[in-house]
């Protein structure tokens, strides 16, 4: 392990373990993920927390993502400054909320924050049509669509404001059988 | 103040769950006592370490913890500090350290941004760190570190035996393939192909394993006996090619037919029971096939009631879940686009379909109508084998018959499968069905025809076993002469030289007709095979290529036109499938190596199929979602199973062995094998107790038994469903009920919400408190964990507050270190909060409020 101690200290190694779903082998490897995008942003040593961000573009190029139709809804729902770039401990977080062993409550959180397109805290009737336009690459007509819409409001709004707020999106959610696979990437 | 104040409440410790109201009025004090109590303490926990008490340590630990935690008992505690001994709970000190910890380990799951996690963390194992030694746990640090590794790793065991165990299943991509591009329906006929390949690969296991193996090691070898010998009549064509169809020659006196075995007790110096293996395997395959098809209904039934409620949900989790995260590979993520966008359109057809309705007297016309029609299609096909049936029969009887003659009953019933299915297909468009419940109506008429085909045959069989019990007596006692007279005529010729053996081929046989009906199961199996190929060969590809090529000079469009792509014919297949398995099962005991051929047949074509239906067919042009569970793929199944074990069962239980082949011959029964084998190898009473256990005195009575049972646990049953209907209705109420008065609500409560509203940018500026605690109790709009005011912002050094609902706040560290001013909302400007920020206008004051108690799971 010895060339690799210098890129984070045991402490961090084990903070980052704590806080996330990953093994010390895993998380030095999103490292090297990390900094491969960006060879000359990215410094090889992490031991003093450098500052350092990498554009969404950078991100959403990666394999893991590149085919997800949301990936830029994920990558600015992680990221802090709203704007789309990672740090690294954004990138770390990110795929550690998106690793299998993340619990339902957490993935439903990110989930919600992904789908929700234009950040009001609701999922409203143009978030919908924008995730189902991006799901079938816009190859539903114009009234399915609609139909589609209305039958998710419909299903789900349990408070009848005709959006889903957090709590109509949990409790969908968590019946869900298949979100657990599905919402989950492998790095 | 309010900077002081957050300022203070900052090195407070972050623990403090107490009620707000009362938090206030003691603030300040409590703050001071606090950081007293703090200082205190760790002076105190210094002199502990090298002081030799123990106890006074704890105490003072405990009372120093108490201090930070308590709120209301902090005056009394002020009081009694000096003497601090008296009742200082070590157990919240423990408490708060274990809460810590958990903390600790639920870090991973908080939905805060990393940065704010790490130093929380860091906060954590500081005061973990600090008080745990304390507390005695430092002692079984090293056992309790290697607890946890250990856990860990069974973790992470579990999670690899779990993805090792998934990635033994077969064909997961090549099917999900399937499915992306024809949709769930087609992809369930190849799921269930899968499963059928399974089931035959144990049975396979079953059959060679106890019977074939064994008596290819141990038994006697080929050419000892005459039943394993080729009779010389047959020799001279015994290695022609043809017997690889045919099953003549070498091939029939070969372990994969029942004739091939001897009745010998036991064979080998393993002194291995082969008769008695015989036996029970045959039994077993079909007490395994019984067992594993009914274990797969029931889990199947367990699957469709667990998730009862999936109706409310289908466009919202198809929205939300479908698209596979994992998908990485353009080409995989095309499929699934075109899945999805299939999967909606299938449920739009569903939804379409279920508020449909016109004019129902036609349709009612139609179905009565159609249903005529195939009935008059299956009296015909019924006839059809019956006539062709009675003639072959007096074909049989003549000599030198040609080709067509001798295999009319296989090609009409082939010609009949071939074609009726697509008739039926005709005549079902006149019902307009949904496809689903089409696509059963369809099985079951294919299923009948298929039936009347089978049993038709078997009837036939049965007359030619028949025949030939008439005439193995003849060859019985031609057999006795010959074998007699051949020991006379040695004996008489030279009494001093042994007589030299007759030679196994030269022994005359009887027709020994389990193997001929093992013959005729194999070949079946065989031509059926090849007739499913070549159809799809012909119908699918050829006609894929012919429709692609030619089309390029063509008088029309062949591909929108007449002949067009095939599509797959799941009903069609499914039914192949199931029908096949019937003759493997009915076969199987006559002719053991069937099965080994079953499996070759299903293993090519998973790959067969899979080609041609990704080669040359088109998805339905109405897809269609599967039925969730196959249960009636398997309730064909199990009939089938049925239907095939009664002749099996019928032959065992009444027809007389051959008398020279086979492992029962000599024996009145085959099962005789079993009471002789009580008799010889069991100690007598356990003869004696099966002798009473067959008395028809208790087996009667259990089967009474059993039907009660069965009756009894059917009521219950019912009475289960008719509860689970009742609360389903009953939740359903209270769901609409509750939407309901939302609605209300929200119309009849105008003030409400402009109160709301107002409340929103007045989270940045100074709202009073009290004004969003009102407003927290007039709307209970508390049903969720994201609406309660826990949501309030969990700051850096509070891991107690904020829950999961801090994931919607903007980034925590900014509240730290930016001047309030800048509002709490900054990258979120103007969004409304209806549930508003009831802790008032400091960010910091969130951490006060009881935490949103999953936060802490």
């Amino acid at each position: 392990m010895g060339n690799k101690q210098t890129i984070f200290t045991d402490e961090q190694l084990d903070a980052y373990q704590d806080c996330t779903f990953f093994t010390r082998k895993e998380i030095l490897r999103l490292h090297g993920r990390y900094y491969e995008m960006a060879p000359n942003v990215v410094p090889m040593d992490y031991t003093k927390d450098p500052d350092v961000k990498l554009p969404m573009q950078l991100i959403i190029n990666m394999p893991e993502l590149k085919e997800n139709p949301f990936k830029e809804r994920i990558v600015s729902s992680f990221s802090e400054d709203g704007e789309g770039s990672l740090s690294f401990n954004d990138f770390v977080d990110m795929f550690s909320v998106l690793s299998e062993m993340a619990p339902r409550e957490l993935k439903a959180i990110y989930a919600f924050k992904i789908y929700d397109f234009n950040t009001d805290n609701f999922i409203c009737k143009a978030d919908l049509e924008k995730t189902l336009n991006k799901l079938t690459k816009e190859e539903l007509t114009e009234e399915e669509i609609t139909l589609v819409c209305e039958k998710v409001i419909e299903e789900a709004d349990m408070d009848g404001d005709g959006k889903l707020g957090f709590a109509d999106f949990e409790n969908m959610i968590s019946k869900a059988p298949d979100f657990l696979s599905t919402f989950h990437i492998r790095i | 103040k309010e900077d002081k104040e957050e300022d203070e409440s900052k090195e407070e410790d972050n623990g403090s769950q107490q009620n707000r109201a009362s938090r206030r009025k003691n603030y300040q004090r409590k703050n001071r006592n606090g950081r007293k109590a703090r200082e205190e303490g760790s002076q105190k926990k210094d002199r502990g370490k090298t002081a030799p008490n123990k106890d006074q340590k704890e105490s003072e630990n405990k009372e120093k913890k108490t201090t930070k935690r308590g709120k209301e008992g902090e005056n009394k505690q002020k009081k009694g500090r000096k003497n601090s001994d008296i009742d200082m709970p070590l157990a919240m000190l423990k408490e708060q350290v274990e809460q810590k910890k958990k903390l600790i380990s639920t870090m991973r799951n908080k939905p805060w941004r990393m940065a704010k996690k790490l130093s929380v963390l860091r906060e954590a194992q500081d005061f973990v760190e600090k008080f745990e030694g304390a507390l005695g746990k430092g002692k079984g640090k090293k056992l309790y570190a290697y607890k946890m590794m250990m856990a860990k790793k069974w973790v992470k065991f579990k999670r690899d035996f779990e993805n090792f165990k998934t990635q033994c299943i077969p064909w997961e991509m090549k099917i999900k393939e399937v499915e992306s591009h024809f949709g769930s329906s087609v992809a369930s006929y190849f799921i269930f192909l899968r499963w059928m390949y399974g089931v035959n690969l144990v049975l396979f296991g079953l059959i060679f394993g106890l019977v074939i193996i064994p008596e290819v090691l141990m038994g006697m070898p080929y050419g000892s006996l005459p039943r394993k010998t080729v009779p010389r009549a047959e020799q001279a064509t015994a290695m022609d090619f043809s017997v690889l169809w045919d099953f003549e020659g070498y091939i029939k006196y070969s372990a994969l037919f029942y004739g091939y075995y001897n009745n010998q007790r036991t064979i080998g110096w393993l002194k291995y029971r082969l008769p008695m293996a015989y036996f029970m395997v045959g039994i077993s395959v079909f007490g395994y096939s019984l067992m594993v098809v009914i274990r797969s209904m029931a889990r199947n039934a367990n699957e469709s009631t667990a998730d009862g409620d999936d109706n409310n949900f289908i466009f919202s989790w198809k929205m939300f879940t479908s698209w596979d995260y994992l998908i990485g590979n353009p080409e995989t993520a095309d499929n699934k686009f075109a899945s999805i966008t299939t999967s909606f359109k299938e449920s739009i057809v569903d939804e379409q379909e279920s508020n449909k309705d016109e004019n129902i007297h036609l349709r009612r016309f139609l179905r009565v109508l159609a249903n005529v029609l195939i009935i008059c299609c299956l009296c015909g096909s019924g006839y059809l084998i019956y006539f062709v049936v009675k003639r072959s029969q007096t074909f049989s009887k003549m000599q030198n018959v040609g080709w067509y003659e001798r295999n009319e009953v296989e090609i009409v019933m082939s010609l009949l499968g071939m074609f009726c299915p697509p008739l039926f297909e005709t005549i079902a468009a006149l019902e307009n069905y949904h496809p689903r419940i089409g696509l059963k109506w369809q099985l079951g008429r294919i299923f009948a025809l298929f039936l009347g085909n089978l049993y038709t045959f078997l009837l036939a069989l049965m007359d030619d076993v028949n025949e030939k019990l008439a005439e193995e007596d003849v060859v019985k006692n031609i057999t006795h002469w010959t074998l007699l007279g051949h020991h006379n005529s040695s004996a008489g010729n030279d009494s001093t030289v042994t007589p030299a053996p007759l030679d196994p081929a030269d022994v005359p046989r009887g027709p020994c007709w389990e193997t001929t009906v093992g013959i005729e199961f194999m070949r079946l199996t065989v031509s059926d095979i090849l007739v499913t190929y070549i159809t799809i060969l012909v119908g699918d590809f050829i006609r894929a290529c012919f429709v692609r090529f030619v089309n390029y000079c063509w008088c029309w469009d062949l591909e929108a036109g007449f002949p067009s792509y095939a599509e797959f014919d799941i009903s069609g297949n499914v039914l192949g499938l199931v029908f096949n398995q019937g003759m493997i099962w009915m076969g199987s005991f006559y002719a053991p190596g069937l099965v080994g051929i079953n499996v070759l047949r299903l293993l090519t074509s998973m790959y067969f199929q899979c080609w041609a239906v990704m080669s040359s067919n088109v998805p339905h042009a109405r897809v269609f979602k599967a039925s969730k569970s196959n249960n009636f793929y398997m309730g064909l199944l199990l009939l089938i199973l049925f239907l095939s074990l009664l002749p099996v069962a019928y032959t065992i239980m009444s027809l007389p062995p051959s008398f020279d082949c086979g492992p029962f011959s000599g024996k009145k029964r085959m099962y005789d094998v079993i009471q002789e084998t009580i008799e010889l190898d069991f100690p007598l009473f356990v003869a004696k107790i099966f002798s009473y256990l067959a008395n028809p005195g208790l087996i009667i009575p259990a089967i009474l038994l059993m039907v009660l049972t069965i009756y009894y646990l059917n009521a219950v049953s019912k009475a289960y469903q008719r509860a689970n209907a009742e609360l389903k209705k009953k939740m359903q109420m209270q769901r609409e009920e509750e939407k309901n008065k939302r609605n209300n609500k929200a119309s009849t409560n105008p003030m409400l919400q402009d109160l709301e509203d107002l409340l929103t940018p007045s989270t940045k500026t100074e709202s009073p408190p009290k004004q969003a605690e009102d407003k927290k109790i007039e709307s209970p709009n508390g049903s969720s964990p994201a609406r309660k005011p826990g949501r309030g912002e969990a700051l850096a050094g509070s891991p107690m507050a904020g829950g999961r609902g801090a994931a919607f706040t903007p980034p925590s560290p900014v509240f730290v270190t930016q001047p309030r001013i800048l509002g709490v909302r900054a990258p979120y400007p103007g969004q409304p909060r209806p549930w508003g920020h009831p802790l008032g206008p400091v960010p910091g004051r969130g951490r006060g409020q009881p935490c949103y108690p999953r936060a802490a799971r």
